[in-house]
């Protein structure tokens, strides 16, 4: 359980940053990762008095705070009109409402975890983070990221027209994620997510015509990316996972094409 | 540090460490009924209400509660019993150390929802386990008392 | 005695019901006073090593620190955690603490202090030097190996239970009637297979806790959360090395057992902190802790031959079971029996058998008593092997069981040559039959979408109580105004009981259930039992409850007699009143319980003990419907149906929901609960967040219904529930799961990931 002397309620975003270029500091989202590890730190800096927990639609986008509960994305009705039953799916597999009313979408996406749905699933759309001193970044480039002192303010999701689904294996209903997938698409191309391989989501972009028929297309998604073996499984059946669940959602979104 | 908070519809003041969580600091205050049963927040026994809205007491900063509405089940006393006497009407409510958690959930859950279906009432509990139950008996509670208003009219 | 059921199969509702759904505090930790002292345990990084030197000057420094203990301020006389029976069968094979580490999460050092911070402090300061030592991980590897768990000369095994330090045994053993290889040889189907089940934490919610302090006396006080308060009492006088009259020990309220509790895991280390300060003192076990080092189920290994006829009837059964005791032995020497003693005998065709076992020592965590004790394990692999056999043969599941399984009358030699007295084992299969719609769905139905449904079926018994050993005590006594306290021993740990001992106790004595007051246990106050373990409770304190209410009848009478200046044997007692039907005279219960409070020479009070020569087998048939993806290989439990046979149903709804949950744990077990450890021994799931405990979405729907028998030795006619019915859920859903999937899992969990790999190689 992590340990602090400090708890600082920012009252910018400029305190917070500053308050967070020390090494002893941490940035406190929704704590429900941060609290199980036996970290000692000076300095808690709190992002919540920054009004920062809301989602915003435009026209062109959605505008997520950083402390945006997972539970608010899982019921936003904007969010679920665009992408249908997406964010539902990508988030009522974690743990449980009482939890998803703490952890937030930030946190989520700042820890660049491993097993994170909501990483796999946001990877597959056109998303942005917005960082205070990085600006606005593509997502896929933020993963690439070292970590660094930044602050992520805000998550972007542009309504480009893509429409994505998304599939997870798990031992429970509840537990982390066997594999993680997402796939959205454009009429020519297919964006694939997959995370929990176990390593964090990465993204691959193939063109429909790049293979006859979608089970090949899926193998060769699945071919791009690197699995390993973790006490939920191993790399090879993460390989196999992909490739069938990645499959399963290029044919749902071809019916879905009629 | 200092906080302010309504715990149980009394203003509390009270001095708590910047690191202490709302499950010691409630424990404290004497709300007995809110429970640990396992630190990485994925059991449900710790849930409480904060701002109306089920919640980890055991990863929530106390530090966050300033100014926060905080409800145990030492505060909804009268609804813990009429939910309680359906559960122990199935005998659910077995060894109890997982009802507070639950019951909190619950109340949460009949605010939120607005409408009951078997699979949306098991999917907003899934976050609160029970080792003795198996759930079944749970589920036959929180259905009866969800439809206790129908039964009424009924008699 | 001959009295009418009125309360008895009624499901009233649990006495402390009330003050459990309202949150009061009546659990260990709500109890504890303010002013204890924080214990925590340093516990070994190391799965084998020994402490060439432990330096805790600086801890001892650090403000509030109350005082550290190591190896060399703790009694050197070794005992066992086991909540067992005097001499107990488990080796005394632990020192509160000792210098020799031989698990990862062993105790190196206790720390007690008046805040949690200033504990945890001092524990970060206490520096040890460990030799590190050869683990020994792999149980198949253990017996024999030059590495030795136990080297030490103290070492002591009460009980011939076959235990050779200097072997890494913890006990060996076996029997055999008939001649089983010959007629193996003469089978026209044999099956040989290996089966293997992994150590299942118990999970209850509440971990282990206690807390001890002095009393006016400067008696040892415990207050914990066990399911063996008589026992904790002896085993802290052993480990203490002090007089069991100087130890009380009180149960509260238990957050769950299911076995665990019935291991003294927590409560010596509370216990010698107040003994060296003088201070009250409490443990709480983190759920790390619970998960590493507390007392789960035997790691098994078990190996079935079984061979039968042409017409599918069996005629010879050879199990041998491997067990994993890990670092300790509590009940390493009895939870193995039940592997063979608790599965050969469903059948009653076989006519010869053979049952043999090792239970090894290894540097994994110790292993302890769960829900079904050694039977679950059994039954997986011995009903596993079952339905492979059907297969071969290619006769029906059900129908290899209703030619083969064990029928009232029947004597069976693999279970003591006890005589079956009750037993609607074939009611209970039929019925499950019905309610699954067997003959529509088996063995798979292809729903034509990428998946299949399958169905599987299991059996399971269990016993009630140790036959020959087991004792339950009460006392009860009558109040002014005529009401009873009923005192037990045994311990409610949240099944209830105290209320439906109370039913027993209101039936006999015609009264209303509220008019019996139930004290939970106390080691001063209640009258001696074994404890709430080996599904004894109803069976075996049931009837002592029977026999000290048919003692209290009598002695109302007697009074009645003298208020009266009757002749006794004119009068009877319906409950209220005493009176004499020829006359018409009569005093009631209340006027009686108010006059013997003054000028009165003989107590009214009865008390019984109770020991049974058998222990009848409760009974139950358990089906799964599964459906498995065709493709990945994942399982989803959609149906299981449970039809049991514990005789009379006390309480038919607390019976449900022994049920119900003993099913869920039993899917756990089987699909998703796993016990791995890295090459150093480390426990991999730690936390909830590892160890997967179903969710209520990871159940399917569970249909339980009774089909009783009545067992003449119980109370009104009841047998027990509590550990049987956790034995179905792992062969049945293994069987559900190898009909859709065309292949078998013989290694628990059955993880989606084992059951491509079958259907792929």
């Amino acid at each position: 359980m992590i340990k602090f002397k400090n708890y600082v309620k920012a009252e910018s975003l400029e305190e917070a940053y500053n308050l967070n270029q020390k090494k002893s500091s941490v940035i406190g989202a929704g704590m429900m990762w941060l609290k199980v590890q036996s970290r000692i730190k000076m300095t808690l800096v709190d992002l919540s008095g920054l009004g920062l927990d809301g989602i915003e639609e435009t026209d062109e986008e959605f505008v997520i705070g950083a402390m945006c509960t997972l539970r608010q994305l899982e019921i936003h009705e904007g969010l679920n009109e665009y992408f249908p039953g997406l964010f539902k799916e990508c988030t009522r597999s974690i743990v449980g409402v009482q939890f998803r009313n703490g952890a937030t979408a930030g946190g989520s996406i700042f820890g660049r975890f491993g097993f994170s749905d909501i990483l796999t699933c946001m990877l597959a759309l056109d998303t942005y983070v917005e960082l205070y001193k990085g600006g606005i970044i593509p997502l896929e480039e933020f993963c690439r990221q070292k970590f660094n002192r930044d602050i992520l303010v805000r998550i972007r999701i542009k309504k480009d027209g893509r429409r994505a689904l998304y599939a997870s294996s798990r031992m429970t209903k509840t537990d982390f994620p066997l594999i993680a997938c997402c796939v959205s698409a454009t009429d020519e191309t297919y964006y694939v997510s997959v995370g929990a391989r176990p390593g964090k989501a990465e993204l691959t972009v193939i063109k429909r015509k790049e293979a006859s028929g979608l089970k090949e297309l899926a193998e060769l998604a699945a071919d791009h990316f690197h699995y390993g073996t973790n006490q939920r499984g191993s790399g090879e059946y993460r390989k196999h996972l992909t490739e069938v669940y990645v499959k399963r959602l290029f044919m749902a979104l071809e019916r879905e094409e009629g | 540090m200092q906080i302010e908070f309504t715990l149980n519809g009394r203003l509390i003041y009270e001095e708590t460490s910047d690191d202490e969580t709302l499950f010691h600091l409630l424990r404290r205050k004497g709300c007995y009924s809110v429970k640990c049963g396992c630190e990485t927040e994925n059991c449900g026994l710790c849930t409480v209400l904060v701002n109306g809205v089920s919640r980890l007491s055991c990863s929530y900063l106390a530090a966050r509660a300033d100014d926060c509405d905080v409800v145990t089940l030492e505060g909804v006393q009268k609804e813990a019993e009429e939910f309680g006497s359906f559960l122990a009407a199935e005998g659910a409510e077995q060894c109890g150390f997982c009802s507070p958690g639950l019951i909190m959930n619950v109340l949460a859950m009949e605010k939120e929802l607005d409408s009951y279906e078997k699979e949306k009432v098991k999917e907003y509990l899934a976050g609160n386990l029970c080792r003795c139950s198996g759930y079944m008996g749970q589920l036959r509670a929180v259905e009866k008392y969800l439809s206790r208003g129908e039964n009424r009219n009924e008699c | 005695m001959n009295v009418k059921m009125r309360t008895v199969n009624t499901s009233v509702k649990k006495k402390d019901a009330k003050a459990l759904v309202t949150g009061k505090p009546v659990f260990t930790d709500d109890l504890a006073p303010g002013d204890c002292l924080i214990v925590k345990v340093l516990r070994s990084p190391h799965a084998h090593a020994l402490i060439r030197q432990i330096d805790t000057d600086k801890a001892k420094k650090v403000d509030g620190i109350a005082c550290v203990l190591t190896y060399q301020d703790v009694p050197g006389k070794r005992f066992t955690m086991a909540g067992q029976s005097y001499p107990e069968p488990s080796p005394y094979d632990r020192l509160i603490l000792e210098d020799r580490m031989r698990f990862v999460g062993d105790a190196a050092a206790i720390v007690a202090g008046e805040t949690e911070e200033a504990v945890d402090h001092a524990l970060r300061l206490i520096k040890v030097d460990y030799e590190v030592l050869e683990p020994v991980l792999d149980f198949r590897k253990a017996k024999d190996h030059k590495v030795l768990i136990h080297p030490e000369d103290s070492w002591e095994s009460l009980c011939p239970v076959g235990a050779d330090n200097h072997r890494n045994l913890c006990a060996c053993g076996g029997e055999e009637h008939g001649d089983v290889d010959g007629l193996l040889n003469q089978c026209d189907y044999v099956v040989e297979q290996v089966y293997h089940t992994k150590a299942n934490q118990q999970a209850m919610m509440e971990t282990f806790r206690a807390y001890s302090y002095l009393d006016a006396y400067g008696r040892l006080n415990m207050v914990a959360s066990t399911q063996v308060t008589f026992h904790v009492r002896r085993i802290l006088a052993h480990a203490l090395d002090i007089p069991k009259s100087r130890i009380r020990v009180i149960k509260p309220r238990i957050g769950g057992g299911f076995g665990a509790k019935q291991t003294v895991v927590a409560e010596v280390y509370p216990a010698i902190v107040t003994m060296k300060t003088g201070r009250a003192a409490k443990i709480i076990y983190s759920r790390y802790e619970s998960q590493i080092a507390s007392s789960p189920r035997h790691e098994m290994e078990i190996k079935v031959r079984v061979g039968a006829d042409k017409n599918g009837i069996l005629q010879a059964i050879d199990v041998y079971t491997l067990s994993n005791t890990g670092a300790y032995g509590e009940h390493g020497p009895t939870t193995v029996g039940l592997s063979g003693h608790k599965s050969i005998p469903l059948y009653r065709t076989p006519r010869a058998f053979r049952f043999a076992y090792d239970v090894v020592y290894t540097n994994c965590m110790s292993a302890g008593a769960y829900r079904g004790y050694g039977a679950t394990q059994g039954l997986f692999a011995v009903e596993s092997a079952i339905n492979e056999l059907a297969e071969k043969i290619g006769i029906d599941k059900v129908k290899i069981r209703e030619l083969n399984m064990v029928r009232e009358g029947d004597i069976m030699p693999a279970y003591y040559g006890e005589t079956l007295k009750s037993c609607a084992l074939d009611r209970c299969m039929a019925r499950a039959k019905e309610m699954m719609e067997w003959d529509k769905k088996y063995p798979s139905v292809d729903m034509g979408n990428g998946k299949v449904r399958g169905v599987g079926v299991a059996m399971a018994m269990q016993g009630s109580a140790i036959s020959g050993l087991d004792v339950a005590s009460v006392e009860l006594r009558l109040n002014d105004d005529g009401f009873y306290t009923l005192m037990i021993g045994a311990s409610d740990m949240g099944t209830g009981c105290d209320t439906t001992l109370a039913q027993v106790a209101s039936d006999c004595l015609e009264c209303d259930l509220d008019q019996i007051v139930v004290h939970g246990t106390d080691t001063d106050v209640s009258p001696y039992d074994s404890g709430s373990y080996a599904s004894s409770t109803m069976y075996l304190t049931g009837m002592a409850v029977v026999k000290a209410c048919g003692e209290m009848r009598d002695k109302i009478l007697d009074k009645g007699a003298e208020y009266l200046s009757c002749e006794k044997d004119t009068l009877e007692f319906d409950g209220n009143r005493v009176w004499q039907p020829t006359s018409g005279l009569e005093i009631s219960l209340k006027d009686i319980g108010n006059k013997a409070m003054c000028s009165n020479n003989k107590m009214l009070s009865a008390g019984a003990s109770h020991t049974s020569p058998v222990s009848p087998p409760p009974f139950m048939v358990g089906m799964a419907e599964v459906e498995v993806d065709q493709e990945t290989g994942e399982a989803e439990l959609i149906d299981f149906v449970a039809v049991v046979d514990c005789g009379t149903t006390i309480n038919p709804n607390l019976a449900r929901i022994q049920t119900e949950g003993g099913l869920a744990q039993g899917i756990g077990m089987a699909l998703y609960e796993d016990i791995t450890y890295t090459d150093k021994g480390q426990m991999i799931q730690n936390s909830f967040m590892q160890y997967k405990l179903p969710s209520r979405l990871d159940v399917g729907n569970i249909r339980v219904e009774f089909e009783s028998s009545y067992e003449p030795t119980g109370p009104f006619g009841a047998k027990s529930i509590g550990e049987i019915v956790i034995n179905t859920p792992s062969p049945a859903i293994a069987d559900a799961i190898a009909n859709a999937a065309g292949s078998r899992v013989r290694e628990l969990p059955i993880t989606a990931e084992k059951v491509y790999r079958e259907m792929k190689f």
